[in-house]
């Protein structure tokens, strides 16, 4: 560390301060949070790299619009409350972002340092602020008093709470109504504590309460109420947030034997039902010795990872394309790499086989051939045969996506769908609905946190604009 | 959505009444005035009973829309229905969601037959008082192992024309089991246009069974594991016709002629050995007089 501060003293720019990590073997035997993040001197040698160009790239890659080289001048200035104070401008949830977003692709791929060598590290100096501030206290910003017209929001994942927060901070009352026991969707049943601990989410989402959101817990729309009842019993405008939830299966022979898992049951089990603890949690798993990940995104990454904490031996991702086509983030592939995770390329598995109790024992799995990209950009694949390998394993995780909840799309008269269940919504995010909007992977398929906060901010926006023109609501309780 | 009465918050979700069926069969009555609004016949909750219980699914075994309160009957078999079996008057649970799973079809189909074992009479109940209501022949076939442990028998009584009981020990009504008094009717050529098995899976595989070669609908109600109860877990998933279904979103109800009934029960000794060891850890703790668990 000292020899890149010494670099930064150098105004050599063109090298990233690293960020500590906990060492990878220490690591793969607890649940802790693999990336530590910067300390205060480490955040200011990093601010120190950014150029504070007149026309900066890096906002134009942020779907949510974070005055990125605003707030690092304000580190560099040890303005940390006027810092986060910048960025909650634009994003209610910071220390999530600064930890799961692929910052890599979006705004620190638009940095001009990076054309030369590492981008400024937006993500871990926007950690950095949101950690510093959890700790001395998060500033509740003024909120202006009710203007009487509810909203209720559906789901409490990162789409969510976006749109429960800006419109909170607008003055609106928001319920927010959530199917789980808790709130935070995705970020707390999917991505995993040693990626992102859940007592980060729970203070996003306590910072949320704070601006006056409701959040109710163990409500299912489309079953305790209906979209419709909301709507005719008070709520102005409803925001829907459900996300993809179903998990997608290979569809291959044996796929039901017990110990495969999809990669949904396998993290809600160890993430939200906190499995890892049992017996201490009443929730069970079963991890066995040799564990087969079956996919190349986030996902499977997380899951593999959890797999090794758990205790396996040997855990291999099998992914159909090369480590060059994985949605993954890269950061997370070499963490992943680093701890010990084996990964298998151009394989696929078309078999599973159980034992006389029902519990998968070996799986076939068959070579893939990658062609040249298509128009779109996408690798087709074909197996090769003749290929096929039968190998010994017993626990199997199926982690190849997910598609959208069919609940509300099901008990809902009148709200249009396209292709895979998707809601359909114009570019404000309106649905066939008035006063009916949707959001994140519920609106445009499986994508990412901060995609789902981008498309919540533009119908936040877009709520605001239509309830501007509206009369107070009759005051309802339920 | 209810408009008129404002529950208190303070009474959601607490116990208000809780009884004993039988030596091993427990009844209890939760206040939950929105789920009991919107309850239907075949549907289920998720019950989250402390900050570290596992999320377990109930079939709704009756509710009172008046009153705002939903009832469950279970046995107390593994660790999480035992700690909902030591749960007392006034206890609040921690969550309740619900209703979930889709209601049963319920209409005028002339004579149906509701078969139910053991437990799943509790949930066979408001199926057959929805099916009476619908104007509806109702035959019951109730099975027990024996006459102790029946349950809700006048409640059946009253949404019946006619009831036959199975006992093992032959203690009750017919000795035997309760597919055989369903192989008698269709012997007897009694008119049926409709059939609801509700129970263990052994039972409405073999009920399935007999009525296949008669062409008679035969619905079973499923109780796969479930995690999540919303679609999200896939825990749940089942083989119906050759094709994965999940029977907290698709389900519970499914055509019992194209369930894939080994599998389910394969599936569901998924978690056996980690149930074992969840028991004995209970029964550890009891030796030690110590509740907390070292917590």
């Amino acid at each position: 560390m000292s020899r890149q501060l010494n670099q930064t003293a150098t105004n050599n720019r063109i090298t990233a301060i690293e960020v500590p990590k906990q060492e990878p073997y220490a690591r793969t035997k607890n649940f802790k949070e693999v990336v530590l993040g910067y300390t205060e001197e480490q955040a200011i040698a990093e601010a120190s790299r950014c150029l504070n160009c007149a026309n900066p790239k890096c906002v134009e890659g942020c779907p949510v619009g974070v005055p990125i080289p605003t707030f690092i001048k304000l580190i560099k200035q040890n303005d940390y409350t006027g810092a986060i104070k910048k960025i909650k401008e634009r994003n209610s949830l910071p220390a999530i972002c600064g930890r799961v977003c692929p910052q890599e692709e979006q705004c620190q791929r638009n940095c001009i340092l990076g054309k030369r060598g590492d981008a400024v590290s937006i993500g871990r100096l926007e950690r950095f602020l949101a950690d510093l501030e959890r700790e001395r206290g998060i500033d509740i910003p003024k909120v202006p008093a009710s203007n009487g017209k509810k909203v209720a929001v559906v789901g409490a994942g990162p789409a969510g709470l976006t749109v429960a927060a800006d419109l909170a901070k607008l003055g609106y009352p928001v319920t927010i109504f959530e199917a789980l026991h808790k709130g935070g969707g995705v970020l707390v049943y999917g991505i995993p504590e040693f990626r992102l601990p859940k007592y980060i989410v729970q203070a996003e989402i306590d910072y949320i309460k704070k601006l006056g959101v409701e959040l109710r817990p163990d409500a299912l729309i489309g079953r305790l109420f209906t979209i419709d009842e909301l709507l005719a019993h008070g709520y102005q405008a409803v925001f829907i947030g459900t996300g993809a939830g179903l998990p997608k299966f290979l569809d291959v022979p044996g796929e039901n034997l017990n110990r495969i898992y999809s990669a949904n049951e396998f993290l809600i089990r160890v993430n939200l039902m906190k499995a890892f603890n049992f017996p201490q949690s009443k929730t069970p798993i079963h991890v066995g010795k040799r564990v087969a990940v079956i996919g190349g995104g986030n996902v499977a990454l997380d899951s593999a990872r959890c797999a090794l904490r758990l205790g396996a031996e040997n855990v291999t991702i099998f992914y159909r394309r090369t480590r060059n086509e994985m949605p993954a983030r890269e950061e997370e592939i070499s963490n992943a790499e680093e701890e010990g995770i084996y990964f298998k390329y151009l394989s696929t598995p078309i078999k599973f086989i159980g034992d006389e109790e029902g519990n998968v024992k070996s799986m076939v799995t068959i070579s893939m051939r990658l062609s040249n990209a298509d128009d779109s950009g996408k690798h087709r694949v074909a197996p090769i045969e003749g290929s096929e390998v039968k190998m010994d394993i017993d626990t199997v995780i199926v982690a190849i996506g997910r598609t959208p909840n069919p609940i509300i799309q099901g008990t809902t008269p009148g709200l249009k769908t396209i292709k895979g269940g998707i809601i359909a919504s114009d570019q404000t995010f309106k649905t066939s609905i008035d006063g009916v909007y949707v959001g994140g992977d519920i609106a445009t398929g499986e994508a990412t946190v901060i995609s789902a906060m981008g498309t919540g901010k533009t119908a936040a926006k877009a709520i605001h604009e239509y309830l501007s023109n509206s009369k107070n609501s009759v005051k309802i309780r339920f | 959505m209810r408009q008129n009465s404002v529950p208190d918050p303070e009474k959601i979700n607490r116990v208000v009444e809780k009884k004993v069926l039988n030596q091993i069969t427990k009844k209890i009555t939760i206040y939950a005035p929105d789920i009991a609004a919107k309850a239907h016949p075949g549907q289920f909750v998720i019950f989250k009973i402390r900050s570290d219980s596992e999320r377990i699914p109930l079939t709704l075994s009756s509710w009172d829309k008046e009153k705002g309160t939903i009832s469950h009957v279970f046995q107390e078999v593994g660790y999480s229905t035992i700690e909902m079996g030591s749960l007392h008057l006034d206890d609040k649970v921690m969550h309740v969601a619900g209703p979930l799973g889709n209601p049963s079809e319920i209409k005028k189909f002339g004579t149906a037959v509701v078969v139910c074992g053991g437990l799943g009479t509790a949930v066979a109940y408001p199926v057959a008082k929805a099916l009476k209501e619908a104007g509806n022949k109702v035959i019951t076939i109730m099975g027990a192992r024996n006459i102790e442990l029946f349950i809700l028998e006048d409640e059946m009584k009253a949404v019946s024309d006619e009831v036959y009981y199975t006992s093992d020990d032959g203690t009750k009504g017919q000795k035997g089991f309760v597919s055989d008094v369903m192989k008698a009717l269709l012997e007897k050529d009694t008119k049926i246009d409709i059939v609801f098995a509700i129970g263990p899976p052994i039972m409405m595989m073999v009920i399935a069974d007999i009525t296949r070669p008669y062409n008679i609908k035969t619905i079973a109600n499923l109780n796969p594991i479930m995690v999540d109860g919303m679609g999200m877990c896939g825990a749940c998933r089942v083989s119906i016709d050759g094709k994965t279904q999940f029977a907290c979103v698709d389900g519970p109800e499914f055509d019992a002629h194209k369930v894939n009934f080994k599998e389910l029960m394969q599936r569901l000794k998924s978690y056996c050995t980690e149930e074992k060891n969840l028991a004995l850890s209970i029964q550890k703790r009891g030796e030690d007089n110590c509740r907390c668990h070292g917590n």
